[in-house]
């Protein structure tokens, strides 16, 4: 007992020496999110806090779980760390309350663009910005003589002759997994193409267009250039290629871009090649080829006011402007928080803000489409249909599930 | 056996079955039959970090109202069973009227998502349940003849792949065939193919899943068959050496037929087994290639917006698909029963 004293009392004092200042609750927190390294930062700074217990369950699968895990009463998990795809499956359920009487308590740390307010009620706190944009070797575009490619057309024709000088085999990287990271994907080069996934004002479908092709085209030449497992590639791996050294040409997260080369291990070459550009366009349009995101955190509807005040004092120590001392915390992402100075592994969000990319759209029957296009794209992937019968198929994917659901 | 002391001693197992079994079973097929309500969207302001659009949402207090009123959803009947998602009636009937040979039609079908994923799922069934039950006789046989000393270290090893958890076992595999792991480098060096890719081709795949449901189920058969053995009455198999019966004809007319009901066991234990079949397809992320109704649950729920309807007339399908592929079985045994009898 005395020595178990002994040990929080040190775990105490180690925490105030970090910076992170007193922060006391009474009821039980309990978090479910994503997993990358700011948002293991958020949740380090709730579970700072005393007098209760705070547990975090962070996690790649989190969204296959938070509905299960808030929809009892009481509801397992207090708060869910979502974006701004994931906010609307919480929404559609039902799950989460709104917050603006917290916030007036005890939100004086947040700044306005911090509060996501849907139809003038606050729903969710963002505590950071993301985008994928483009992450490269500059030594192997320096070998082979060209600049970091703005579109993607670039992108393909540096390829070219990287494959073609006996540099790499396959130079581009993508997370091109079957599921959502393939459909996250083709949302990326459809807006770029100047897509829209639904018909004006409605729920219709209107992917199986011009734009539609012309973004598969894109895709399978991208994949022509990869590693041919591509299919089975998702960030992780994606990741792991690059630090391997294999790719040096790829679109990624911003979150994950900025600790890309800190792991064991990584060749000396790749750590001093490893740069960052902004999201690329394509097809001659304006508009990146990317999405804009933010991360934030929600507070549970079926839960006690106790809980509900204990998990917003929780979560606001875990996203607490002190955090910004800290160099390593501050490169982890593009952080919205008040004092946040931008780190070089900043410059690629940064550009896909600045360039006006589309946030990824916050409608309650995106997740059916994206979870259509997850399924139906392999086939044109892997070569066994075409783009046309492709983008039929997602449509009618997409219709059975939003029939089901009552879009429809 | 006394009508009323059979009804005290099942009474506890009744329940059970009841409460674990029937009970879920309703609560699927109810859940099949209903859909949510229809959406009562409304257009808000929504504003954050990226400034203020004008977008769609659900109004919860009219969906709340209309949920209190009927809680169950919407009364769709079989509308789920027939839509795309599963068996796709209109898309087949028009798929038929449209093309004009069989081939052309059966490549319309395995563009739908249940068709596609029976197509995968039969052709795993009917090659891994047969090549379980081989294997498993052959590694008993085998055992068998171990000495007594090593016989315990070769029945451990021999059930590893039984122990490990599928989605651990299947993971071990995918990593070693990938690509740049041992297995897929060995196969690209002996196919002279430094491009060749497991994990890119729809055959090689279905392959490399088959291969893993066999290393996985062996065991299972393998320790039933060997319990077997161990009952095999030593004079049969005498009298057949002293008629002249050679190693395989003592198998092929004395051992086997003694097995026949453990097979039967086997063999239905595996079709269920088998047409289930999920975990590796995670494991081994083959869902560009290969497809099962488990996989199609578990992708309707995983979604960030869950599909339950969809889910449970699935559900509903593969027992249905489960109770067809048993009922040969079942019915062969019944009527050994009869007989007896």
């Amino acid at each position: 007992m005395f020595l178990k004293k002994v040990a929080v009392a040190g775990a105490m004092s180690a925490l105030m020496a970090t910076g992170a200042y007193a922060c006391e609750i009474n009821a039980r927190v309990s978090v479910v999110g994503n997993e990358f390294p700011a948002i293991q930062s958020v949740g380090a700074g709730a579970q700072a806090c005393t007098g209760a217990e705070v547990s975090t369950n962070l996690t790649a699968d989190h969204q296959k779980i938070n509905v299960a895990g808030m929809q009892g009463n009481p509801a397992e998990y207090t708060s869910a760390i979502v974006a701004n795809s994931s906010i609307v499956g919480l929404m559609n359920e039902d799950v989460i309350r709104p917050i603006g009487d917290l916030v007036e308590k005890h939100g004086q740390d947040l700044q306005k663009s911090q509060l996501i307010t849907i139809g003038g009620e606050v729903m969710a706190v963002a505590f950071m910005a993301n985008a994928q944009h483009l992450v490269y070797r500059a030594d192997v575009l320096e070998q082979i003589g060209v600049e970091a490619p703005t579109t993607y057309e670039e992108l393909l024709a540096a390829a070219k002759m990287i494959r073609d000088q006996g540099i790499m085999e396959n130079p581009v990287g993508g997370a091109y997994a079957a599921g959502w990271n393939l459909a996250q994907e083709f949302n990326n080069m459809f807006l770029g193409m100047g897509g829209s996934h639904f018909k004006a004002g409605s729920a219709e479908p209107s992917v199986n267009s011009e734009a539609g092709v012309a973004t598969l085209e894109m895709m399978k030449a991208l994949s022509e250039y990869m590693n041919p497992d591509f299919l089975t590639h998702d960030s992780n791996a994606t990741n792991a290629e690059y630090r391997a050294g294999n790719v040096a040409l790829m679109n990624m997260w911003g979150s994950r871009a900025a600790t890309l080369v800190t792991a064991d291990g990584v060749p000396q070459e790749v750590v001093d090649g490893f740069a960052i550009a902004g999201p690329m366009t394509v097809g001659g349009g304006s508009t990146p080829a990317s999405t804009l995101w933010w991360d934030g955190w929600t507070v549970s509807k079926n839960i006690s006011d106790e809980e509900a005040e204990a998990t917003f004092i929780a979560m606001m120590n875990g996203i607490s402007p002190s955090m910004m001392e800290s160099e390593e915390i501050r490169t982890q992402a593009v952080w919205l928080i008040d004092g946040y100075e931008p780190t070089p592994a900043a410059v690629g969000v940064f550009a896909a803000a600045g360039m006006d990319t589309i946030p990824y759209p916050m409608l309650p029957y995106m997740g059916l489409m994206h979870g259509a296009l997850g399924a139906e794209l392999t086939d044109f992937m892997n070569g066994s249909e075409s783009a046309e019968q492709a983008l039929k198929d997602i449509e009618a994917a997409y219709i059975a599930a939003a029939k089901e659901k009552g879009f429809l | 056996m006394r009508h009323s002391t059979f009804f005290w001693f099942f009474l506890p197992t009744g329940l059970a079955m009841i409460l674990f079994i029937a009970m879920p079973i309703v609560s699927v097929v109810t859940q099949s039959l209903f859909t949510p309500h229809e959406a009562v969207l409304i257009s808000v302001e929504n504003c954050g970090p990226f400034g203020c659009t004008q977008e769609t949402t659900i109004d919860q207090d009219a969906t709340a109202a209309i949920r209190d009123a009927e809680p169950l959803g919407r009364f769709v009947g079989l509308q789920i069973y027939a839509d795309r998602g599963h068996i796709a009636v209109s898309e087949v009937t028009e798929a038929w009227q449209t093309t004009d040979s069989l081939g052309a039609f059966f490549n319309r079908l395995a563009n739908l998502p249940f068709y596609r994923a029976m197509a995968f799922t039969l052709v795993f069934v009917f090659v891994v349940t047969p090549m379980v039950i081989a294997s498993g006789l052959v590694i008993a046989l085998a055992v068998n003849t171990v000495t007594a000393r090593l016989k315990g270290i070769v029945i451990f090893f021999s059930l590893l792949p039984f122990v490990i958890n599928p989605l651990i076992g299947s993971l071990v595999l995918f990593w070693m065939i990938d690509s740049r792991g041992i297995l897929g480098n060995a196969i690209q060096w002996m196919a002279a193919d430094p491009t060749l890719s497991l994990k890119a081709s729809t055959g090689l795949m279905w392959i490399s899943l088959i291969i893993y449901g066999i290393w996985h189920a062996s065991p299972f058969a393998f320790v039933i068959f060997y319990a077997g053995l161990q009952t095999l009455p030593t004079d049969q198999l005498e009298a057949a050496q002293i008629d002249g019966a050679t190693r395989l004809q003592r198998v092929r007319y004395v051992i086997v037929p003694h097995l026949m009901p453990l097979m039967t066991f086997v063999a239905l234990m595996q079709l269920m087994d088998n047409f289930r079949i999920f975990e590796p397809i995670i494991g081994f992320s083959a869902e560009a290639h290969a497809r099962s109704l488990s996989w199609a649950i578990f992708n309707d729920l995983a979604g960030e917006t869950r599909q339950l309807s969809s889910a449970a007339a699935t559900s509903v399908i593969t027992i249905i698909g489960v109770a067809i592929l048993l009922s040969p079985v079942l019915v062969r045994t019944w009527r050994d029963f009869k007989g007896k009898a």
